[in-house]
């Protein structure tokens, strides 16, 4: 029943031993112990599971760990360098853009590949993108802001 | 775009006035990497995981239950039903109000969703398939749904009432038989019949709330862990020490050998007070001897907790030149199968129910009622949601019958601090006339506004409510200083996402003169957190406030006495570290504060429920909305949504914008869309695929927050609680603008495209099938 996939893990190489049922949420919780992406809602409404894979966002509750045999896996544990966060991440703590903070990490892998796809999003195009994002304490102005503020650092960034 | 404006600003981060800065949350960086820990995602070593099997059926007695096929599937560990249970815990029967809720069913099922057996196997999935092969068989008994058809007692939930003892106002219900009422306030003031028939004109009206729940998107988990010598649970609790005096007293322990941790909790909203899983993780790591996790799914939510639906019969008598004379509110809640908090919203937003209006002659019953549907408690409002929609909804029917604007029928009519609330205590520090002047002046109310054309009609509405804290509550807190300066606090509220960590921290820092950011908190951990009523009822900031700031003054207090001690002269600015050198000789020693507070109450007279001190603060909030309704399709837009509250001095302005911000788009869900379905006692809709709520798409064109200048007298800082606040009014704001825009009164929640286009249809003679 068991079998070996490989695949990078926030950079690195890694193995691991999966049940053909396991999501890509177990994957990660049971042996990488990576918390960051949760499940909630089971369905793949909600984001807070919130994964890229091969730089694609994807529902890690509803994606079969299987699927990642080979791939390029990114969680928000590696969007920090040491303890240098990263500029959506800032951008989410100045703008006070979460509550009890179970969503952030959606959220934050959201608005990041928002900015990868649109260095310069209007409010529209933030509500569009992170519209599969719920967030229950309902943080979402303050999450439109963050995501125009990370906008800004960003550029601030690459021209500096 | 959301614009935003508060009163205080960032002072910049500087040692002293840390109270009115905005710095950001303590926690933050751990929230944005992922790293921050909670219960639904923690693993302890050997533990195992339980999943439960649920009633199907609404009121039944258990005739069989089959666990064979469960048993054989390999890799499960034990199944547990009830017999199990009580060999461990002989009365298995918990809750904060009444003992009336057992950890498994036992001889009968109450609702379609409650706990009957459970699979205990290592692996989560094995426990799944297992507990989906276990048969129950039921002879069903007959159910009953609506709260009001409840209080007529034909058909009973429960043969007898079990009060729990903990409230002296309860134990006159125990042992009563042949009722599903399991608590009925009253409040009698001044003679409403002699001032009804004396009034120019008499306004009955009937109001409805539907069924909705929290759904935190963490949801409910638990881990129990065992031993001889005690047990240790981690658990999403709002409230770790009446967790660790329930568990104490259904295992015959004294408190100190039951210990409760609290990581950060994936929101809470009133959900998960009391006791949720924390019982029957107890019981199932006792049986098993091992640590056992259970973390529900979304769908097992819906389930465990939800949000009163309620009836609401106002009546109010008004004489010739507008003013209110009489008003008469019988308010049913229906408390689902167990009693949960019930009684205690039935009681203490119940005396509440005739709003903040100056009425001569008032009579209020307020009517907990068991019916077989999942559980209902608190959720961020205690009941109050519930009363301000009826009562703000019928203020409007009553002005505009009378022909008189909307605003100044308030004016008219409303409490003004130094006059007496219904329940007779004197109004002071509620700003809530100030609050709905705002929302009037940010309206332009006497300004020409435009109504729109043709299909699309435009309307705008207002709402004024308050709130009573729930009274007495105690909290205790601890401050300590180490032997290199560094403090620490140690309280029992609870971080859920409203930032009490960071409130916390800064009232300790303007306290010691020291940065909030270099103050520590530590984890609810009932072994070293002492005791705290519950984060509950926006109670926190006030009573856990007052605790912390004692805490504090006492450390305070101690650092001078040590530094008299060690020959300082006074007002030496000598750091700490070097104090604690001085006085042992090394990096070494401690500084301990400790704050108690509970504040004075007197309980309600139990005859009249008057009382001259029913609360130490009032909640007081105003919400103003501009609607747009497309009559073709009964569509709702909120154009404008303004929310005005009076919270004290906000502590942390930023935060107190998020919670305003917050709360509101809370209700603004529960006012335009969200509804469990239920059919025969089951929910249908029990999934987020099914149960809509607010996303990224449904906030407001414009959203303006303000918390008004404002400081509470007696709050610690001049502060008061702020959680619920916004919840308030935001419900008959919009109903009004809709009535306004389009000229139909809904008297029930939700207000969905079909509910406003089946009265636009009613309204217009054509009214449309049921189906």
């Amino acid at each position: 029943m068991t079998r070996t996939i490989s695949f990078t893990l926030n950079g690195e190489a890694v193995a691991a031993e999966i049940k053909p049922h396991h999501n890509l949420v177990e994957l990660l919780q049971r042996e990488f112990n990576l918390l960051g992406a949760r499940e909630s809602c089971g369905q793949g409404m909600c984001g807070c599971c919130t994964v890229l894979v091969n730089g694609t966002a994807v529902s890690g509750c509803l994606y079969l760990a299987a699927f990642v045999d080979g791939a390029e896996v990114t969680t928000v544990e590696s969007l920090a360098s040491g303890d240098t966060l990263s500029p959506v991440q800032e951008a989410f703590i100045e703008a006070g853009a979460f509550q009890c903070g179970y969503c952030t990490p959606g959220f934050i892998l959201m608005t990041t590949q928002l900015l990868d796809a649109h260095p310069d999003p209007d409010d529209d195009q933030i509500r569009h993108y992170l519209s599969g994002n719920l967030c229950r304490c309902a943080a979402y102005p303050e999450i439109i802001n963050a995501a125009k503020l990370a906008a800004r650092k960003r550029k601030a960034l690459a021209s500096g | 775009m959301a614009t935003t404006t508060m009163q205080g600003g960032d002072l910049a981060a500087r040692v002293g006035g840390q109270v009115g800065r905005s710095p950001p949350r303590l926690e933050a960086r751990e929230k944005v990497t992922g790293r921050a820990e909670y219960t639904h995602t923690m693993r302890l070593p050997g533990m195992l995981h339980g999943k439960i099997f649920r009633s199907t059926v609404a009121h039944g007695r258990i005739k069989s239950i089959d666990t064979s096929a469960a048993k054989k599937v390999p890799g499960v560990y034990r199944v547990v039903t009830s017999e199990d249970v009580r060999k461990v815990i002989p009365e298995p029967y918990y809750g904060p109000a009444f003992h009336d809720q057992p950890i498994l069913a036992i001889d009968k099922v109450h609702y379609v969703g409650e706990p009957v057996a459970v699979v205990l196997a290592a692996d989560p999935h094995v426990a799944e398939e297992a507990a989906q092969l276990i048969v129950a068989e039921y002879e069903e008994l007959p159910a009953i749904f609506d709260e009001v058809e409840a209080a007529e007692n034909k058909i009973l939930v429960h043969q007898e009432l079990k009060p729990a003892g903990t409230f002296a106002d309860l134990k006159h219900l125990k042992g009563r038989k042949g009722t599903n009422i399991a608590l009925d306030f009253k409040l009698r003031r001044g003679d409403v019949d002699k001032a009804f028939a004396g009034s120019a004109q008499v306004f009955e009206h009937t109001f409805r709330t539907q069924k909705v729940l929290h759904l935190a998107l963490e949801p409910f988990a638990s881990i129990g862990d065992w031993k001889e010598s005690g047990v240790t649970i981690y658990s999403a609790s709002q409230g770790p020490s009446f967790v660790r005096t329930e568990i104490a007293r259904l295992l015959g322990w004294p408190e100190n050998r039951v210990r409760i941790k609290v990581p950060y909790l994936g929101g809470g909203f009133g959900g998960k007070l009391y006791i949720k899983l924390e019982a029957l993780v107890t019981a199932l790591s006792m049986i098993a001897r091992r640590p056992v996790k259970v973390a529900l799914t979304m769908e097992e939510q819906f389930y465990t907790i939800t949000k009163h639906p309620s009836t609401f019969r106002i009546k109010t008598g008004v004489d010739k030149t507008g003013r209110i004379t009489a008003r008469k509110c019988e308010v049913y809640w229906n408390g689902g199968a167990y009693a949960d908090i019930g009684p205690r919203v039935t009681q203490k937003s119940g005396f509440t129910a005739s709003g903040p209006y100056d009425i001569d002659n008032v009579w209020i019953d307020s009517y907990a009622l068991y019916t077989n549907v999942p559980p209902a408690g608190a959720l961020r409002g205690f009941g109050i949601p519930q009363l301000v929609w009826a009562y703000e909804s019928h203020t409007d029917m009553i002005a505009r019958a009378l022909k008189m604007d909307p605003l100044e029928f308030r004016r008219k009519n409303i409490l003004r601090e130094g006059r007496p609330h219904a329940t007779g205590q004197i109004l002071e520090n509620a700003k809530h006339e100030r609050a709905l002047e705002r929302v009037a002046e940010r309206l332009s109310w006497t300004k020409p506004f435009d109504r729109g054309t043709g299909t699309r009609r435009r309307g705008r509405g207002v709402a004024v409510a308050i709130k009573a804290v729930i009274s007495p509550t105690t909290s205790v807190a601890n401050v300590t200083i180490a032997g290199d300066g560094s403090t620490t606090l140690f309280c029992g509220t609870v971080d859920m996402g409203q930032g009490s960590d960071t409130a916390m921290a800064q009232m300790v820092g303007e306290v010691l003169n020291i940065p909030t950011e270099s103050v520590k908190v530590v984890q609810r951990d009932t072994d070293v957190t002492p005791y705290d009523m519950g984060t509950l009822g926006s109670r926190s900031l006030f009573h856990m406030g007052h605790a912390v700031r004692l805490a504090a003054e006492e450390a305070r207090d101690k650092i001078k006495a040590l530094a008299r001690d060690v020959g300082e002269p006074e007002g030496s600015n000598i750091p700490l570290a070097d104090l604690f050198k001085k006085k042992y000789g090394m990096q070494a020693g401690n500084i301990v504060g400790t704050g108690i507070y509970k504040p004075d109450y007197v309980p309600p007279d139990p005859a009249t429920g008057l009382t001259p001190n029913a609360t130490p603060f009032w909640m007081c909030a105003a919400a103003g909305a501009e609607v747009e309704v497309d009559t073709e399709t009964g569509q709702v837009k909120i154009a404008r949504l303004i929310n005005v509250v009076d919270c004290g001095r906000p502590v942390n302005p930023k935060i107190v914008e998020t919670q305003i911000s917050g709360a509101s788009l809370m209700q603004l869900g529960f006012t335009l869309f969200e509804k469990m379905h239920l059919d025969a006692g089951q929910v249908t809709n029990a999934s987020l695929a099914d149960y809509k709520i607010p996303g990224i798409l449904d906030i407001p064109a414009v959203m303006e927050n303000e918390a008004v200048d404002a400081h509470q007298s007696n709050g610690p800082f001049g502060a008061k609680g702020v959680g619920e606040t916004a919840t308030f009014c935001v419900s008959p704001a919009i109903a009004n603008a809709i009535a306004d825009a389009c000229g139909v009164r809904l008297t029930e929640l939700p207000l969905n495209a079909e509910a406003v286009f089946r009265a636009l249809r009613a309204n217009a003679d054509k009214p449309l099938g049921d189906e």
